[in-house]
């Protein structure tokens, strides 16, 4: 397909805290070709609602979505957790409805993680980035098991060429985020976070990426209230050649 | 002698800010977590078929659920054609009295223990203790947590929430009659110990009891694996044998049981096999050597036949390996005490609902980040984290989720659902959120947040929302 139509899904967490993000998505999508669009009908994917029990207003949320994204091409999310909420789960929540299961199958088709998009639809194998450091890399559960994104990240920064990877220990081990698990289980969630950035800083990266802004969150969090001075960006950011502006919880210093 | 502190599901929360402060549990499980995660992986390296024998193993045990009471009364009729006796019990008090008829028709007054995890859910111990007769733990790590007054804490490694130090001084506290002065401090010697305390308990007991890890309708035997040889021991040398187990650990065949077995201890230790797995059929014939005279069978059903047919249904085919709490990022933080009940980790927080209710268990399924560890390395395929899911959704349908999230979430619904509205709305608090952090680039303590900023900074928005920016400059 030449210059997909594509939609973007920003997700909430991205809309609301890193709009950066959003950007670096668009610009890696309209490189490779695709005409984006920002459907102005968004908020969020309806994980909160799913994840406490709420099925009804999973369900209307999902039917929103559904409604909002159904006539694209593609659905692009930079988030595995968001993606594997459209991709796997609204199929399962819409079992007993013959019709929303239908169109929730077809979205579900066609709704991509940012990079697996990249590299397993578009298939791109090098993006071009003055980045330059040492990174290390979180691989976030639901893109990871939901969606199987391993490779498709490495295989992008392997070819940025002032990018080197140090792989972290127990990268496929939760980073504690959990959506409200983090808040309804705080002290839980903190040994979790303190555990994953020791290791973090154990590997002298100089930079933390991965991609899903919730786990990031966490991550930074935790990293800057024990006072390390370590960056820590989307990897869509990086790939984008995006990263003039602040990491993720530091000042603008202009 | 440490007092067993009072746990219940229902303190979830207290349970794990208690073991969370817990040094010696840290230490612990950063030791045997690698152990457990690593060797598994390398014994599963070495068998490229093992993802086709885990769907044989979770087609097995289908099969049995859905055809459970042909197989149970199939194997019970083996079990009495070869000279054993079947007791059904529908409660953990049906086991106890049954226990102790038996124990009582042979004036037992000492009994030998196997590991069960089924003794636990049944409370087989006090039972007995009750009624004046001796239990004695033959597991290790089962003996080290009878002499500390403790529950298991895993439902493998029963004593996985203790450093050998910790079982240094138990024993020295315990084993008086040893000289005061012998050197313990290295595993090796702490088996030797127990090994020695253990043996001349074995010929004092009249009765042996058991768990089962399969039964066989096709012949009636019951099987058990350990690595110490004590289940061997604990069934033979006394008059009687008991097995205790649950309706679901049937399955068809031998074959079927050789099958499981091999998921079983790879998923479990990262074994091949596990030293000694034992097959046990009826009691002594003429010509046996040795073996006990009376053979019984307790099968438990204690809420299981309610899954039956249930979205629960699937948790039925679990084989107890435990590679769900050894891969689980939350039972590696807070041990399997903090879950309160018997089974702790994944299986538990889907299990102990439908046995206890969820208004009694109800943190165990929220407490989880649905990281999906315990599905990707579940031996029978379990969908753990989506049956948790569904405890949550019957917890939310019948009014039993805590106010504060239950309103919280349905105004945040609220919103989501009027994205005209909602944009308005997150869009003047991202303003705030902005100017308010906007020096730091983050927060330390946020109103609201507390939860979030008790342990971790809170990063600044970027001030104004994505689709404020975008619609901005799409405008320009």
């Amino acid at each position: 397909m030449e210059n997909p139509q594509v939609a973007l899904f920003v997700t909430c967490l991205v809309d609301l805290f890193r709009p950066s993000v959003g950007f670096a998505s668009i610009k890696l999508l309209e490189d490779a070709g695709c005409l984006v669009e920002v459907p102005k009908l968004q908020s969020c994917c309806g994980q909160p609602a799913y994840n406490t029990g709420d099925i009804g207003e999973t369900k209307k949320i999902a039917k929103q979505v559904i409604e909002t994204f159904e006539s694209y091409d593609y659905v692009i999310i930079p988030s595995g957790s968001c993606a594997g909420m459209l991709s796997r789960h609204y199929p399962m929540i819409f079992t007993n409805d013959n019709e929303w299961l239908e169109r929730a199958n077809k979205l579900a088709d066609r709704s991509y993680e940012l990079l697996s998009f990249l590299t397993d639809v578009l298939k791109i194998d090098s993006i071009e980035s003055d980045f330059k450091g040492v990174v290390t890399y979180h691989d976030s559960c639901s893109g990871l098991r939901e969606l199987s994104i391993h490779e498709q990240p490495r295989k992008l920064m392997d070819k940025i060429e002032g990018l080197h990877l140090r792989e972290l220990p127990d990268s496929n081990v939760c980073c504690g985020f959990g959506g409200t698990f983090c808040v309804k289980y705080a002290d839980i969630s903190d040994r979790m976070v303190e555990n994953k950035v020791n290791q973090i800083i154990e590997t002298g990266a100089q930079t933390l990426l991965a991609g899903d802004l919730g786990c990031l969150m966490n991550m930074a969090g935790k990293l800057q209230r024990m006072g390390s001075r370590l960056k820590v960006r989307h990897v869509a950011e990086v790939l984008a050649g995006m990263t003039r502006g602040p990491a993720i919880g530091e000042p603008n210093r202009d | 002698m440490l007092l067993m502190v009072e746990t219940l599901p229902k303190q979830f929360k207290k349970n794990a800010s208690r073991q969370l402060a817990d040094e010696d549990l840290r230490k612990a499980l950063t030791k045997s977590k690698g152990h457990f995660t690593g060797g598994r992986q390398k014994a599963i390296d070495n068998l490229p078929e093992f993802d086709s024998l885990r769907d044989k193993a979770r087609d097995i045990k289908d099969h049995v659920l859905e055809n459970l009471d042909f197989y149970l009364e199939e194997y019970e009729q083996k079990v009495i054609s070869t000279g054993g006796k079947v007791h059904w019990a529908s409660t953990k008090e049906d086991v106890q009295n049954t226990v102790l008829e038996i124990c009582r028709s042979v004036n037992a007054t000492s009994v030998n223990k196997g590991k069960s995890m089924i003794g636990e859910e049944c409370d087989i111990n006090e039972a007995l203790e009750n009624s004046g007769i001796r239990a004695v733990e033959t597991d290790l790590g089962e003996y080290i947590i009878q002499i500390r007054d403790e529950r298991p804490s895993h439902i493998i490694a029963p004593a996985v929430h203790l450093t050998k130090s910790q079982v240094e001084k138990s024993f020295r506290e315990t084993h008086t009659h040893l000289d005061p002065q012998r050197i313990l401090e290295e595993p090796p010697t702490l088996l030797e110990e127990a090994r020695t305390v253990l043996r001349g308990k074995y010929f004092e007991a009249q009765v042996g009891i058991t768990g089962a890890n399969f039964l066989v309708a096709e012949t009636g035997s019951s099987i058990i694996v350990t690595n110490e040889g004590n289940g061997d021991l604990s069934q033979l040398l006394p008059k009687v044998h008991i097995v205790l187990a649950s309706i679901e650990k049937i399955v068809p065949s031998l074959e079927d049981a050789s099958t499981l077995l091999r998921v079983l201890a790879r998923s479990a230790t990262g074994q091949e096999f596990s030293v000694y797995t034992t097959v046990s059929t009826g009691p002594r014939r003429k010509a046996d050597l040795d073996g006990p005279e009376e053979y019984h069978v307790i099968l438990l059903d204690n809420g299981r036949t309610n899954m039956l047919g249930t979205e629960f249904q699937d948790m039925l085919r679990c084989i107890r390996c435990g590679a769900c709490m050894n891969h689980c990022p939350v039972y590696q933080s807070v041990g399997g005490h903090a879950y309160g009940w018997v089974y702790p980790g994944p299986m538990g927080a889907v299990l102990t609902p439908s046995l206890l209710g969820v208004d009694e268990a109800g943190h165990l399924p929220n407490a989880s980040t649905f990281c999906g560890r315990c599905e990707e390395v579940c031996p029978v395929r379990i969908p753990l984290p989506k049956l948790m899911r569904h405890w949550r959704q019957r917890e939310f349908e019948s009014h039993l989720t805590p106010k504060f999230a239950r309103y919280g979430i349905k105004l945040w619904a609220y919103l989501v659902k009027r994205p005209s509205l909602y944009k308005w709305v997150m869009g003047v608090q991202v303003k705030i959120l902005f100017l308010l952090g906007k020096r730091q680039g983050r927060f330390s303590s946020l109103p609201f947040a507390g939860g979030w900023t008790k342990y971790r900074e809170f990063p600044a928005p970027e001030g104004k929302t994505f689709q404020q920016l975008w619609s901005e400059s799409s405008n320009e």
